[in-house]
C-alpha cells in the first residue's frame, strides 16, 4: 500500500469523515487519496483558520475531522488553536508538511521551520515527527490519541519521509 | 434599528434553531436577549461563525444560522467562496451589517463604505442572497428557514450597542450543551 493510501486508511479506520486541506506539494498526493474516499467529506479551505473552523463545526455536528496544511500554517492559526481548538476542548488532528526540514530547496522555508517545534511546544500541542516511511506506522495510535484526548495534535511529515521534493 | 434590536426582533424565530454567533457582543446580546442550549457562542476567534456554522451543516441535516457581522466576514473573506462552492443547503448565513466594528468601538468598517459584501458573495458564486433592510429581516429569515436553500442574508442596520454582560459560561459547557442539541432527535 502507497503512504498515501496508509494514511487515508488509517483516517477512515478511526472514523474520520471531515477533511479539510490547504495545499502543499508534498501532500499533494494524500490529498488526492482523500479527495477520491467515499468515507470522506473533503472541503479545501481558503486559509488555515478557516479550515480550522469549518473542522470546529464538523466536530460539533457529530463527524470526526482532520486538517492537512503546511506548517507555515502554525503562524497562521495560533489564536485560532488557543481561542477555539483548545479553548472548547475540541480533537483535531492536523497533518503538516514539514516544509525547510533536510532537502528544502526554498530558504525561505527553513524561516518557518525554525520555529515550528518551539511553537507547537510553547501552545502545549502533542506533537509527532514522521521522518522515515516506517514512523507513519503510529498514525493509527496518534489518531485515537487525539480522539481520547479532545486535543489539537501535529503530526510533522518531513521531505525525507515523503522522499524528497 | 440597531444590532440588538434585530436580535431581539428575530430571537424568536431562531430559538428553536442551531445559531452560532459571532464573537464579542452579538454573542453577548444574543445570551441576554435569549439564551438557549442551540446557541454556541464564539468567545474567541473573529470572522470563524461562518466556518463553524458551514462545517457544522455539510455533516448533518438540521438547519444551522450563522449570524455574523461586517466587520467579521471582512477577516475571513476566503469564507464567502467555500460556502458558494460547497453543498449545504441547510446553511443560512445571516450577516448584520452595520457598517462597523461594534465590539470595539464602531470603527468603521469598508463594507460601510465602497465595499458591498451583498455583491462580494454573489461575485464568489453564492446563489442565494438576500440584502434587507434591518426591519425586514425576521421576514427574510422566516423565508429562508421555510426554504430549502442555502441563503445569504445581508441586513442592512444602523450601528450602536446596548450595555450587555460578559459571557461567564464555561466554553465546554457551550459546547457540551449545544452538541446534545445538534444529535437530539
Amino acid at each position: 500500500m502507497s503512504i498515501d493510501k496508509k494514511i487515508v486508511a488509517d483516517l477512515v479506520a478511526n472514523d474520520v469523515g471531515f477533511v479539510t486541506t490547504v495545499p502543499c506539494k508534498q501532500l499533494a498526493g494524500v490529498i488526492d487519496a482523500i479527495d477520491k474516499s467515499p468515507d470522506i467529506l473533503h472541503v479545501p479551505s481558503n486559509k488555515e483558520d478557516e479550515g480550522m473552523g469549518l473542522c470546529a463545526g464538523a466536530f460539533m455536528g457529530g463527524t470526526r475531522p482532520a486538517i492537512i496544511m503546511q506548517n507555515t500554517a502554525i503562524g497562521v492559526t495560533i489564536n485560532t488553536l488557543v481561542t477555539l481548538t483548545q479553548y472548547y476542548r475540541m480533537p483535531l488532528p492536523m497533518l503538516i508538511s514539514y516544509r525547510g526540514e533536510l532537502g528544502e530547496p526554498v530558504a525561505c522555508q527553513v524561516e518557518m521551520a525554525v520555529h515550528t517545534k518551539a511553537l507547537l511546544a510553547q501552545l502545549n500541542i502533542p506533537t509527532y515527527h514522521f521522518h522515515h516511511e516506517d514512523d507513519a506506522k503510529e498514525l493509527d495510535a496518534i489518531l485515537k490519541h487525539t480522539f481520547m484526548c479532545n486535543k489539537p495534535v501535529a503530526i510533522l511529515t518531513d521531505a525525507t519521509f515523503w522522499k524528497g521534493y | 434599528m440597531i444590532r440588538s434590536e434585530v436580535l431581539k426582533e428575530i430571537a424568536p424565530v431562531i430559538s428553536d434553531q442551531l445559531v452560532v454567533c459571532n464573537i464579542g457582543i452579538p454573542s453577548q446580546e444574543l445570551h441576554m436577549i435569549d439564551d438557549q442550549p442551540s446557541n454556541f457562542y464564539m468567545l474567541g476567534t473573529m470572522g470563524l461563525a461562518s466556518s463553524i456554522g458551514f462545517g457544522l451543516a455539510m455533516v448533518q441535516n438540521k438547519k444551522v444560522i450563522a449570524i455574523d457581522g461586517d466587520g467579521s466576514v471582512l477577516t475571513n473573506l476566503g469564507t464567502l467562496p467555500t460556502i458558494a462552492n460547497n453543498k449545504a443547503d441547510n446553511f443560512i448565513l445571516l450577516i448584520i451589517d452595520n457598517g462597523s466594528y461594534g465590539s470595539t468601538g464602531d470603527q468603521p468598517t469598508y463594507a460601510g463604505m465602497n465595499t458591498s459584501l451583498t455583491e462580494v458573495a454573489r461575485a464568489c458564486g453564492c446563489e442565494n442572497v438576500v440584502e434587507c433592510d434591518a426591519a425586514d429581516t425576521k421576514k427574510e429569515l422566516e423565508k429562508a428557514l421555510a426554504g430549502s436553500q442555502k441563503t445569504i442574508i445581508v441586513c442592512k442596520c444602523e450601528s450602536g450597542n446596548v450595555k450587555v454582560p460578559v459571557i461567564t459560561m464555561d466554553p465546554v459547557v457551550i459546547r457540551d450543551r449545544f452538541m446534545k442539541q445538534v444529535s437530539a432527535s
